[in-house]
């Protein structure tokens, strides 16, 4: 049984500048939500369309952010887009660095180490709790509890802190390269991941305690958003949102990529499909995040981390300083790129938005001809339509926390 | 291996909002006498970790000469185009002036400098690095396009990690007075 929906998805912007512009018969009315309202989360505007204070319409309109991310790949080696895709989604910059240097290592065909691949995982984990704290904590600012933002807010300066010690920034991380990393972990890293994993568990049962069972944050969330288990298939949503709509469906383990499969974690998934049931499956996730992070720290291989392919990685320093064929390959690695082979890759990982795919078209030599960045956050604004339809206005604030969306990434 | 999220329900008692209201206020009690978290900032300086990514700087050898030989590999490999190099020939009077080219010039637009360390790790002679400095500011835009003599000062002095002049009469590199390699042991 397939059921219909009536939905205009074909340039939404469009649609709501006809919308502005027609006389609308009777009471309803159009207003503009965003792009600076508190609640988009960036610069979203959202066109509504309301009865009253019921929403009959709404068209998201994206692109106010738009940086030509595609393009700007397109005029520069493989490794010196690395730095952009921090820019991508911005509140998981290690796991967008993670995805897209295994996107190029497809595309040339090469294996990275194990203990590369662990880093890796601790690495997008840390990004996926990261990335919930701050969905987490600004859902409950956007309903009414501040509370809980502050201590999620004091979490997440761990984890940055975190990201300074292994990749020497916060933010702006590009920790990984082709073929390996930056540079192995310090050894101080590990210290510090096992004390925040300790400390971090109590952080959640608190937030937990104060969101879950409040009769305020359940009535705003219950029921609100609806996102039926097959729409959020044939809207292509991916990511907690899929999963609290009740699909079983995570990369991690339907195609497991960097030494996943050694992980033993549990896939959360909500039964409703409502605003409530993805706070519940984001909220999962950062427990089960906690198990991933333990597991690769206590079986952490040893060895390096980089594969020892001088045509693709950079070689040793002590070498170049030295040595004239060092330094040769150096010159042509870092002035041609790295020669990738003709062909079209794509490759896809689970981010903590949902599924972050990169397709690159190589006609060979160092630039790619085409990349292409599937951003989830993208996909996943195509449900606000059908999520907001016959909600209340103050609901629509409800819903757009609970997709989680970053603009950088939507309109990259 | 999935699991399905448990929905609570919420219990008469918990329907009232009382609870709430009291878990939230012992909360915040049980955090009050806790250590803050918070710094204040420009008093307290927080503590940077060793591979921490701050400004871009040139450095000169202990002999004194300026470490860059031009070669411009960090300019064709910075991301934001924040470098610009001005190379020349080394002047006539200098020793070894046949040897190595030099920079005219060297800018860095600060404003465009994203600090991804790029040029740090592909420069082939180690002349470049990024000191920990994070809080640059500036009244004019002209005033953040830092020239050569400007890095130079930031940058300092830093050991060469091979001596390639070794063999034209330079001191050893644990000569009595020779500063302290800053950043050694970092990953190029």
């Amino acid at each position: 049984m397939t059921t219909k929906h009536e939905m205009e998805l074909i340039d939404s912007a469009a649609r709501a500048q006809q919308v502005m512009e027609e006389e609308l018969a009777g009471e309803k009315m159009v207003i503009n939500m965003g792009p600076q309202h508190p609640s988009t989360h960036g610069v979203l505007r959202v066109v509504l369309e309301l009865d009253g204070e019921e929403i009959v319409n709404a068209w998201p309109d994206v692109g106010y952010l738009h940086r030509g991310d595609e393009k700007i790949a397109e005029n520069m080696t493989y490794t010196q887009f690395i730095p952009y895709t921090d820019r991508l989604d911005y509140l998981a910059p290690l796991a967008n660095n993670v995805t897209y240097a295994y996107a190029v290592e497809k595309l040339l065909g090469m294996d990275v180490p194990p203990r590369c691949k662990y880093i890796r995982v601790i690495c997008a984990e840390l990004a996926r709790i990261s990335s919930h704290l701050l969905g987490l904590g600004s859902f409950g600012m956007d309903v009414g509890a501040m509370t809980v933002f502050l201590y999620t807010f004091r979490e997440r300066e761990k984890i940055y802190d975190m990201a300074e010690c292994i990749s020497g920034a916060r933010f702006t991380t590009s920790y990984t390269r082709i073929g390996g990393l930056a540079h192995d972990m310090p050894p101080e890293f590990v210290p510090m991941l096992r004390k925040f994993l300790k400390e971090f568990p109590a952080t959640i049962d608190e937030v937990d305690k104060l969101l879950t069972r409040n009769r305020i944050f359940c009535e705003r969330a219950r029921g609100i958003g609806m996102l039926t288990k097959a729409d959020a298939i044939d809207l292509g949503v991916t990511g907690p949102c899929l999963r609290g709509s009740g699909v079983d469906w995570d990369i991690r383990k339907a195609h497991p990529y960097s030494s996943y499969e050694d992980f033993e974690f549990e896939v959360p998934l909500g039964s409703v499909g409502d605003s409530y049931d993805r706070y519940l499956v984001r909220m999962e996730e950062m427990r089960q995040s906690v198990r991933i992070l333990q597991q690769a720290i206590d079986n952490l291989p040893d060895g390096p981390v980089n594969s020892p392919d001088a045509k693709i990685l950079l070689p040793d320093k002590e070498a170049v300083l030295t040595k004239m064929e060092e330094l040769i390959h150096h010159f042509i690695n870092v002035t041609e790129g790295i020669n990738a082979p003709p062909g079209e890759v794509y490759f896809s990982a689970e981010n903590p938005k949902g599924e972050l795919g990169f397709y690159i078209v190589s006609k060979g030599g160092g630039t790619p001809h085409r990349l292409k960045i599937r951003s989830p956050s993208f996909v996943n604004l195509q449900a606000l339509p059908i999520m907001a339809k016959g909600h209340m206005m103050s609901d629509m604030v409800t819903i757009l926390a609970s997709l989680d969306f970053v603009m950088g990434e939507c309109d990259r | 291996m999935t699991m399905q999220v448990e929905r609570p329900k919420l219990t008469i008692w918990e329907r009232t909002y009382l609870p709430q209201i009291l878990h939230g206020l012992w909360l915040t009690l049980k955090h009050i006498p806790q250590r803050k978290f918070t710094r204040q900032y420009p008093e307290e300086k927080p503590p940077l970790h060793g591979a921490y990514r701050g400004a871009p700087t040139l450095v000169k050898d202990p002999e004194g000469r300026v470490k860059c030989v031009s070669c411009q590999l960090c300019e064709f490999v910075c991301p934001p185009k924040a470098i610009r190099i001005t190379p020349r020939a080394r002047p006539e009077d200098v020793p070894d002036a046949n040897v190595e080219k030099e920079p005219e010039d060297f800018v860095i637009d600060m404003l465009r400098c994203i600090y991804c360390g790029y040029c740090e790790e592909v420069c082939p002679e180690e002349a470049i690095f990024l000191k920990q400095d994070f809080a640059i500011a500036g009244y004019t835009r002209e005033e953040l396009r830092f020239h050569k003599e400007k890095l130079l000062e930031l940058g300092g002095v830093q050991p060469d990690s091979i001596w390639k002049w070794k063999f034209k009469g330079a001191p050893p590199l644990d000569a009595p007075g020779a500063p302290k390699r800053e950043g050694a042991g970092r990953k190029g």
